[in-house]
């Protein structure tokens, strides 16, 4: 054994440029944790409190459960037509998206420049905006959660599409096929399942939003939320919140049972 | 393997000299000092080659001899650095976009690795191999396809034996199998030229066979044009009229198969 070749390093040493990255984020991760305040002993003093509130909401109030049933309803289908309308948008936008795709390149970078502003401005900012657009109530919302699809799907459709295997795409355009008939004939199936998978992560993600954007007054059971706390109806906000929960689990539910199905 | 004899000796001719001396409208291919180069490496260093209508050519080589950049140049899925490629009497490198789908609608080109839409049904695939005939997209699936073009594609899965899969999804298909769906596309196309590149090289011996004997059957049958790449000298033998050898992107040897055997053409990958 006297002659084998040494192994090597279990660690590969990092650059000096790493390194100072890394102390930098480190250090910043550090003076995060101070900016915030985070404190162990108000932590554990605001549990008294928690518990109160968590004794005030039960049981919770049946009262007005219909009014909570139809509020969770439009929730809903705030979330599936929003995301309806967002992944038909997303479709087009991913294929212009697509850098193999685009027909051109200036194309390519103004719509991925549309995407990514469409996905990093937060749904509450565009439900503001159509608020102030359209007027109080769920059309509102819909189209707030319409465009914050478009920004996630247009960026996971296009990644899907530019994942593909070449060759179909490339038989295709050996026969003779056009670039759209090249698109749809074989990138489009063999993107199908994560572009399913990326519409049902979508709806699941909706769902979650269309709550909160009641909130600013984008319609559905946001608003019912936001009024029973104001009024301390700790018991109303107990079954909004256990309704919401219902409806985000039993969507959740079906979305995974539907993609292990497809995929 | 019914080539006239004269026929032959005249492609070796004009092989041996310069192919642009060939009268391009008896041949389907002419090729004259095609260059490819990939970064410093040059694959293609002139190639000069032509394939009267009607002949089975085999091109043999080592793993980058250039066989496959060839065939790719001459249907420009590769765009050659230099020189000249006559396709079907037509100067490929002069054509724009247009142009170069509707020549490529005449072109059957079967791929090593078959290249059918995996999720797609083999009925949907075979329908693909009319999809540059029409802008229509009804061609695109099965479901939208007309009666008389699903009765096309049916006959073409009749004449590889597999009928009875129209409906299975391509990525259900056994390689042999596959490679027969990508035969019937090429079939659906209806080609002037059929070029092919390894097309059994994923397959097992015994698939590999039944895929080349199908291949030359109906293309002899139809008295289309085959090209087609192999490792096998067996196939090149067999299934070829003519085996051009290619070496170091420069062609080696160009011979008519009779009397060959593998011992003999087992110098090109010396």
């Amino acid at each position: 054994m006297a002659d084998v070749t040494a192994a090597p390093a279990r660690f590969e040493r990092p650059s000096l440029l790493t390194f100072v990255l890394m102390v930098i984020v480190g250090a910043f991760v550090v003076v995060s944790f101070e900016g915030v305040g985070v404190s162990l002993d108000k932590a554990l003093g605001g549990l008294p409190a928690m518990g109160r509130l968590v004794e005030r909401m039960f049981p919770p109030d049946l009262s007005r459960l219909s009014s909570v049933g139809g509020a969770l309803l439009e929730t809903f289908q705030m979330a599936v037509v929003g995301t309806t309308l967002g992944v038909l948008a997303s479709i087009p936008l991913a294929i212009l998206a697509s850098r193999r795709h685009s027909p051109a390149t200036p194309v390519y970078l103004a719509v991925r420049a549309l995407i990514s502003f469409f996905r990093t401005v937060p749904d509450l900012v565009w439900a503001l905006i159509f608020v102030v657009a359209v007027g109080l109530g769920p059309f509102a919302g819909t189209l707030a959660i319409m465009i914050d699809t478009i920004g996630f799907c247009g960026r996971f459709f296009a990644e899907a599409m530019e994942e593909v295997e070449e060759g179909p795409q490339e038989a295709l355009s050996g026969l003779g096929a056009g670039k759209l008939a090249v698109v749809f004939c074989a990138v489009m199936p063999a993107a199908l399942p994560s572009l399913v998978a990326t519409s049902l992560f979508s709806l699941e993600k909706a769902t979650r939003s269309s709550v909160v954007l009641g909130l600013v007054g984008a319609g559905g059971i946001g608003i019912e939320l936001k009024v029973a706390m104001e009024m301390f109806s700790y018991g109303q906000a107990c079954t909004i919140i256990l309704a919401v929960f219902l409806l985000v689990l039993a969507v959740e539910q079906a979305s995974a049972w539907l993609r292990k199905r497809i995929l | 393997m019914a080539v006239a004899v004269s026929q032959r000796a005249f492609v070796q001719d004009a092989a041996g000299l310069s192919a642009r001396c060939v009268p391009a409208a008896e041949h389907d291919l002419v090729v004259g000092g095609l260059i490819k180069q990939f970064g410093e490496a040059t694959i293609l260093d002139g190639v000069g080659l032509s394939v009267p209508r009607g002949q089975s050519v085999a091109l043999i080589g080592s793993n980058g001899a250039g066989k496959s950049t060839m065939l790719r140049c001459c249907l420009r899925l590769i765009e050659p650095d230099a020189g000249e490629v006559s396709l079907l009497g037509e100067d490929i490198r002069a054509l724009g976009a247009t142009g170069l789908r509707r020549l490529r609608r005449r072109i059957g080109f079967v791929f090593q690795k078959h290249n059918l839409v995996p999720r797609a049904s083999a009925l949907t695939n075979v329908l693909h191999g009319a999809i540059a005939r029409s802008r229509s997209p009804r061609l695109w699936h099965q479901v939208m396809a007309s009666r008389q073009a699903r009765e096309e594609a049916m006959a073409c899965l009749e004449q590889v034996g597999l009928a009875d899969f129209a409906e299975r999804r391509a990525d259900r298909l056994s390689g042999g199998q596959s490679q027969r769906i990508a035969i019937a596309r090429t079939l659906m196309q209806r080609p002037d030229i059929v070029m092919a590149d390894e097309p059994a090289a994923s397959l097992d011996p015994v698939a590999a066979e039944e895929v080349m004997a199908l291949l030359y059957s109906l293309m002899r049958k139809q008295g289309l044009t085959l090209i087609y790449t192999s490792h096998n000298l067996r196939h090149a033998i067999d299934y070829a009229d003519r085996v051009v050898g290619l070496r170091g992107g420069r062609i080696a040897f160009d011979q008519a198969t009779d009397g060959q055997d593998s011992a003999s053409l087992e110098a090109v990958y010396g």
